[in-house]
Formats: C-alpha cells, structure tokens, sequence
C-alpha cells in the first residue's frame, strides 16, 4: 500500500545543511497498522509530509496505493487522510462545522459516511456546539481523526496523533486505530512513545533520519539478544552511578523503578558482589521497546 | 510555613466562571523533593501550576511559594523559582551563549558570576563547541537540557517543570532525569508534570490530578500497593478512568 | 460547487467570530472619513488675526467690517504698534496680521493708489499662503466695491470660477483618497493574512491534502473580502453624501464597478503576497510597504503627482490606487461616464489580471 525506496530529504539551515531523512526504504502492506517510533527530529513528519504530496523528495521514490507521490499527487489526495502533527483544525468553528467543513472539501457529507466516524463521533456529540480551540487534548485529537476519517480514505497518516496526550486518551485513541484497522484502512502512525510499539503490526525505529530496525515488535525484540537485568535500591542515584562505574557492566540506565543493566559478559553473582550494597535487589527481565531503541541508539 | 516546606498549599481553588478548573487541592512539598505532578489532560495541573508560579489569581485558597503568598508576593516568587515549559523555553534565533547570557541578565546577576556559570554549564552539558551555534540547530533534547539548565542558573529554591520531556529520545530523557537528580541533590525543589508513565517512578512523590481535585499523593511504590497496580501506568488509568470531565 | 460555498462559509464564520478585527475592518472608513473630514482639513476657517488700524477712517474700517464678515478670519485683537504685534506672533495668538497705514482713505482718493500690508506666520507654510490669498480676494473685493461707479484706466478683471467644487471644500478630494485607501488596506491585507493564518496554523496542509483546487481557496478567500469591500464603499459613500455634503455627481453603478475592479485588484495582490510568504507578520509588513505606503504617497492623494520629480511620476503610473483615485474623482466628482475613464479603467483591469495571474502561478501546492 505504501511503498518507501531511498528517500532522502535535506534542509538549509543557516549555513549548514540539516539531514532529515537518509536514505529510508520501507513497505507497508494493505491493512496493515505501521508504526514509525522516534523521538522528535527523527525525520517523522518530513517522511508523512513527502507520502501526502506535501514535500517533494530530495532522491528516491515513493509510492502510496500504487500512486507515485510526484507525478500522481492528484489521485493520492483524493485516497488519503491525513492528521499533521499538531492540532489543525479551525479553532474559530465549532466541532460540528469543522467535521462538516472537511466533509464537504472532500466531495462528501457527515450523513453519508457516519458509519465510519461513528464510534468516535458519539463521544465528541455532547460537545458539538462547542469551538474546536476550547476542547481539551485528547477531545482534539479524536475531533482531528473524525475529519481525516469522514471521506473514508484508504489510507490514514496520522503524524503523532498522541503526543502530549494522557495516557488515558491515548489508550483509547489506540483503541480506536486497532478497529479502524479492522475495517480494512491502512494506518501509518507516528509516535514518540516507546511502548506504544507493541499496538502495532509492524514498527521501523527512526532515529536522526535513518531507520534503525524493522519488523514486528516480537521480532524487534528477540533481536535484543542480550541478558538484561532490573536492579533496584534505596538510594537509586547512587546505585546508578556504582553500576556505570562498574568495569562488569556495560550499560545501564534508569528504567521506570528500577535501573536496566548489560553486562559484558553473564557474571551477576560478581556484580553484586562488587557492587556491595545490601539493599541490592536484582533480577532478570525482559526487554522492552525502549530497551531495543536505547541498544540500537548507542551502536 | 511548617519547617523544610518550600510549597504549600491549602484549598487552592479557580473558578472560570461557573467552571471549577482546580477545586480546593491541597499540597506541602519539601525541599529537595522531586515532586510529580501527574493528570489527565483537562483536570487541571497546567491551572494549578499557572497559579503556583504567580501567572495566574487564585479564586479562593491559600498558598505560599517559596514563603512568599501568591496573591501578594507573586514578584518575590518569580525571584526564587526557575520555570521551563514545554512549549517556550528558549530563543531560537539566539545562540547557546546568548540565552544563557539574556536568562543570567534577568535575574541580575553579575557578570563575573554569568561568565564562570556559562562556562560551568557548556562543560557539563558537553556543549562547548556548540556554544555559539543558534539554538534552532540544535536537537531537541539537547535544547531541553540547555532550557534547564538556563531556569535553575540563578539557582532558584524551586524549579517548575512542565512537561520537559515530551518527544525527547529515550537516551537523552534519561540523560535529563539524571540532571534533575543533581538538581535535587543540590537541594533545589523539582516540580514536575509529564505524560511519560516510567518518569513517575523516578519521582519521591507522586500527586494525580483528576477532575480538577488530588485524588492520590503519596510517594509511587505506596501508591502501588495501594491501588493494587504493577507500575504507576496502572496506577494512573485507575484513577483517571474515574473522572467524570469529559473535557 | 458545494465544496466552495462551504470554504466561503467557513471564511464568514472566522470573519464573523473574531468581533474584534471585524470592528477595525468595518470602523476604519468611518473613523477615517471623519478624521479627515473635521480634524485633518486644510481648509483654512475663523483664523485668528489682528488688526493695526493707523487710519481710522471711513474706508479702512469698511474694509475691516469686510475681513471679519468674512469666515476665514476672526479678529482676535488690534494692536497699535508694531511691538504688540509681534509679540502676539510670538505667543502664537494670531496667524496673520493686517496693517492699514495712516492716511488710507485720503490717499485712496487723492493719489488713486494706496499700501496695506498682510503679515503671515509662515512656519506653516500652506496656510500662511492660503491666509494671504483670502486676504488678497478681499482687499480686491473692496477694491472693487469702491470703484463701481468710477471708471479706472486700465483693469483687467479676474473673474474666478472653482468648478466642481465651487466652495473649494477639502472633502471632494480626500474621499475618493480614503476609498482608495480602505479598499487597499482591507483587501490586500485581510486577504494575505487569512491565507498565511492557515499556513501558520497548520490548516493548509489538511487543505493541500484534499482534492481542493487552488483556484478554488483563493476565490472563497477572495469572497468573504470582496462583500467586506463593497459594505465599506456603501460607507463612505453616505458618509460622504450625508455627513460631508459631497455628492455623487456620476453614475453610481459605473463607481460601484470601479470599485469592484480596484478591490479585486488589491485581492490579487494580497494573494500573491500571500503565496510568497509564511508568516502573518511578513505579510503585514509587505502589504503596508507594497501597497498602502505607495497608496498614500504616490496616488495623487496627498501630493499632487504633478509636483513629484520624473521617475517618482513613473513609479506612481505601477500604483493601482493612482488610476482608480482618478476615476473615483472623475466619475464622483466631476460626474463623467465611462467615455472618459476607459484608459484608467482599462490599466486597472489589465493591472488586476496580471496580479490574478500571477498570485494563481505562484500559489503552491506543496509546502516549501
């Protein structure tokens, strides 16, 4: 459905030249939820912008629903639904009127396509006489996703549709993409989150305009191929700079309650001997998302 | 102002017309503490904080900053807090020096004083060669680490943090979590709002806002015990699956 | 169609909510009318002079009773030397003086010639002309009053007639300027800013992506200024008529389409600035440079074009606002028909499909 052979995209800036995206290929098949995870400046919203027609590439080509973004741009705009990265609805009209604003820019009506919208429409309806710019975050993005939805596109690009969100509201949204997903629409996602790789079908780690890993999140991390530990104490400053300084470990690195630690080679009993610390609680644990962004980051 | 308190609170309230935002919280954080300050979206915790750092009048309520009253003092507050948004924290047209230079000069310090801080700070953020580089061109994380290091220059007794993190990679986030250990080493006051679950945990005490009232305080691992929950993720969807504010 | 008059809609809707601008943009023509009308006129009426009557005979005081009949002048004092007199020039009571000297009458009669003297303050210099101008036509109205029945050798009568505005009233000419300023300033600038405000905003990308045509954006971003514009027109227009007593001596269909022209002129303009630029402030700022300095410098309202050096005259013939300020004074004031205005009207249209043109090419479609 989307297809991304070595585009590259560069920016001036000031004297210098800023690389946002390097070389990046990358397929999305037909029904798949895709998601791109990075931090910001990764190259995200340079990547949505070349697959919506927004931006031309600097080299490579790219395809979405087998429609070259250069050339066919006509027909892609009539196919896609696109929610850029921060809110761009019309604060100034209502919820009401921006839905039926964007309905009607894409030749169709609310009434016509409300099956689509439905599920996230009900909650925003209590609100709908209300102006976009007084919704809270959450409420925006659902609004947001309404209108790249109402013309039934068969592809969703949804550029960060979580940041700054709760993670109440972001459950939900991701709820809410998995059902689309079932109807049938292709939805390439970016996000910022680590763990929200584990909602999608497949997810390509960017990072500083490059793709640093693809695949399913299991596959992503089997990959992780190391033994990694969660380690905990009362002072866990002081824990963390012992474990950095330490000649056994090679990484480690705060992780929620706990301290993640790799260890060179798998000798924890001299760890925690060297360590010393009586209130030293260690265990092994399983890799997470964030686990395989931070190891690929640092090769 | 009970002893080692450097905020307290006590039914602090705004009204928006007939729309209560913050409704009767009430809060002491220590000094030196790393106090999270957790929400849904809309309950309140930007109202809250606005109110804290003297931007905003209280509708009712007490609260003193530093020892200072909010409604009175808020000159004196703005004196002795450092403040870091999300959103505006530095000047991008600028290069790194010269929003360290123009931050110093507001809070009036000498300039022996600015230069050895400047050069103390380029050093610890590894960001000497970077130092007259225009912000813009700088990686977001990077501005993030140089925003904070820019709100506790004048070496404030609190510092309010919203949301610093927000799309910053996974290493730098913890490059600037550790920042703010230091920081609360140091004995400076961290107040904190963030929608990264994993960074509650790295807080001593842990407030969740929801529909405008603190519905939990206490430090995270209690917190965990008390709702039964795994990780404060949990903890969080427990409480804020509660509130009744749509909006 | 729907898609436009939804697009169009919408524009009404963010023109209607932001009550604010809404005011600026509907009060400016009126605020501008009447600052021009009563607070910035360079009619000269009521100043104060004084008077040094050496004579004191039966013709100089006729010929005062003449000066203070008449309404340009208010006779603050009179003084009898000339220490008084400047000291009054000095502590700014008096504009102008006028110095009858001894002997006035008696050497009227015996030697047929006689001297007064008119002093002007002429720091400012236009009305210190205009002050000795009037005093000029009355001390020749006089003139002429006391040699009706006598026969002089030798006069050439000047006999003045100030058409069109036989009461020389400042309005005939600043409001064909306002007209021409309004327009300009509430179509080429609304337009460009509600174009960059969705770029800003990020709405223009949502618009990109969709299977709106450019063409269409910038006609329904041109709708919601156009019918602003002829409300503004429609303003001026009673104002003028019923406040400032300057009527429409021509057709008023052939103005209203004058005007439409010039508006979607200034609309072109304000799209291509638009296109050309990604923030509200830019656009402002060139808007005000681009078209309302030239406005008000180069269209023949304030200075006159014929007193500019050669190439400021050229540059004034690339000012839209030249050509319609002459059509507005033509057809209004002097009540002419098309017949005699197709050349202006002719530039406008040609400048106006130009701008149009060149606004379309340059719209995007695509960021950057």
């Amino acid at each position: 459905m989307i297809s991304v052979q070595h585009i590259s995209k560069s920016y001036r800036q000031g004297k210098g030249q800023v690389k946002a995206l390097d070389n990046i290929s990358f397929e999305v098949l037909k029904g798949e939820l895709f998601g791109l995870i990075g931090p910001d400046g990764a190259g995200k919203t340079s990547l949505f912008r070349i697959l919506t027609t927004l931006l031309l590439a600097d080299q490579g080509i790219a395809t979405v629903d087998d429609a070259d973004v250069v050339k066919e741009y006509r027909h892609i705009r009539q196919r896609v639904g696109y929610m850029p990265g921060r809110f761009s609805l019309y604060q100034d009209l209502s919820v009401e009127e921006n839905l039926q604003f964007f309905a009607t820019i894409f030749n169709t009506t609310v009434a016509e396509n409300y099956e689509q919208i439905k599920e996230i429409y009900v909650q925003l309806e209590p609100f709908k006489k209300r102006l976009a710019g007084k919704l809270s975050g959450g409420m925006k993005q659902k609004l947001a996703l309404c209108c790249a939805l109402v013309h039934r596109p068969d592809v969703l690009f949804l550029d960060e549709p979580t940041t700054g969100v709760d993670a109440v509201s972001r459950i939900e949204f991701w709820d809410i993409l998995k059902r689309l997903k079932a109807d049938g629409i292709t939805v390439l996602v970016s996000t910022p989150y680590m763990e929200e790789a584990a909602k999608c079908d497949r997810v390509a780690l960017v990072q500083g305009g490059k793709i640093l890993s693809t695949g399913t999140p299991d596959e992503l991390l089997k990959g992780f191929g190391q033994k990694i530990y969660a380690a905990k104490a009362a002072s866990m400053l002081a824990l963390l700079e012992a474990l950095k300084q330490n000649a056994l470990v090679k990484d480690a690195y705060p992780f929620g309650e706990y301290h993640h630690v790799i260890l060179k080679e798998d000798r924890l009993d001299d760890l925690v001997h060297s360590l010393g610390m009586p209130d030293l609680e260690i265990m092994e644990t399983s890799p997470d998302i964030e686990d395989c962004f931070i190891s690929l980051m640092s090769h | 102002m009970q002893e080692g308190n450097v905020i307290e609170v006590e039914d602090l309230t705004k009204r928006f017309g007939d729309f209560t935002a913050v409704d009767k919280i009430s809060f002491a954080v220590k000094q030196g503490e790393i106090f999270g300050f957790l929400g849904a979206n809309g309950a309140g915790k930007t109202t809250a904080m606005r109110m804290l750092i003297g931007l905003s009048k209280p509708s009712s309520g007490e609260a003193k900053v530093a020892g200072f009253d909010v409604y009175r003092e808020n000159e004196q507050i703005k004196n002795n807090i450092g403040y870091m948004s999300q959103k505006f924290s530095l000047y991008e047209d600028l290069t790194v020096k010269e929003n360290i230079r123009f931050y110093a000069g507001i809070y009036g310090k000498s300039d022996q004083f600015i230069k050895e801080k400047t050069s103390i700070i380029l050093k610890q953020l590894h960001m000497e060669e970077q130092a007259n580089n225009l912000v813009v061109s700088l990686p977001l994380g990077w501005k993030q680490k140089l925003a904070f290091s820019v709100a506790v220059f004048h070496e404030p007794r609190i510092v309010f943090l919203d949301e610093p993190t927000g799309g910053v990679d996974p290493v730098t986030r913890r490059e600037f979590w550790q920042m703010i250990y230091k920081a609360a080493d140091k004995g400076i006051t961290v107040f904190v709002t963030t929608h990264y679950m994993d960074e509650a945990e790295y807080c001593h005490r842990v407030s969740i806002m929801v529909d405008g009232r603190i519905e939990a305080l206490d430090n995270p691992a209690a917190l965990k015990k008390r709702f039964n929950a795994r990780n404060m993720e949990e903890v969080f969807l427990k409480l804020a699956r509660g509130a009744k504010r749509a909006e | 169609m729907r898609p436009i008059i939804a697009f169009i809609k919408k524009e009404f809707h963010h023109l209607l909510r932001d009550r604010q601008t809404l005011l600026i943009l509907l009060g400016m023509p009126i605020v501008q009318i009447i600052i021009f009308g009563f607070a910035l006129t360079n009619e000269v009426k009521n100043s104060r002079i004084a008077v040094m009557d050496l004579s004191k005979d039966v013709y100089s005081r006729s010929l005062l009773d003449q000066v203070e009949a008449s309404r340009y002048f208010d006779i603050e004092r009179e003084v009898n030397s000339y220490s008084e007199l400047e000291s009054a020039f000095r502590k700014g009571k008096i504009r102008m003086a006028l110095v009858i000297p001894v002997n006035f009458e008696k050497d009227l009669e015996h030697q047929h010639r006689a001297a007064i003297q008119v002093i002007a303050d002429a720091s400012d210099p236009n009305v210190a002309s205009t002050l000795t101008n009037y005093a000029s036509a009355i001390v020749r109205d006089f003139q002429s009053g006391i040699t009706d029945n006598k026969i002089l050798p030798l006069t050439i009568q000047t006999e003045l007639r100030m058409m069109y505005n036989p009461q020389l009233k400042g309005a005939y000419n600043f409001v064909p300027g306002v007209m021409a300023m309004v327009l300009m300033l509430v179509c080429t600038l609304m337009t460009a800013i509600t174009v960059v405000r969705e770029k800003e905003r990020g709405t223009m990308e949502i618009l990109l992506v969709s299977p709106m045509r450019p063409y269409t954006i910038m006609l329904a971003k041109a709708i919601p200024s156009l019918v602003l514009s002829i409300v503004n027109v429609a303003s001026i227009l009673l104002l003028s008529v019923f406040v400032l007593d300057v009527p429409v001596n021509g057709s008023l269909p052939l103005l209203l389409m004058e005007s439409v022209l010039f508006t979607l002129t200034c609309l072109a303009f304000g799209l291509l600035i638009s296109a050309s630029t990604d923030s509200q402030q830019t656009a402002m700022f060139i808007s005000l440079t681009g078209m309302f300095l030239p406005t008000l410098m180069l269209s023949g309202f304030m200075f006159p074009i014929e007193n500019m050096p050669f190439p400021l005259q050229m540059v004034s013939n690339i000012v839209p606002a030249k050509w319609y300020y002459q059509v507005v004074k033509n057809v209004m004031i002097k009540g002419v028909g098309l017949e005699e205005v197709w050349k202006e009207t002719l530039i406008l249209g040609g400048m106006m499909v130009l701008l149009m043109a060149l606004a379309i090419k340059k719209f995007k479609i695509r960021l950057a």
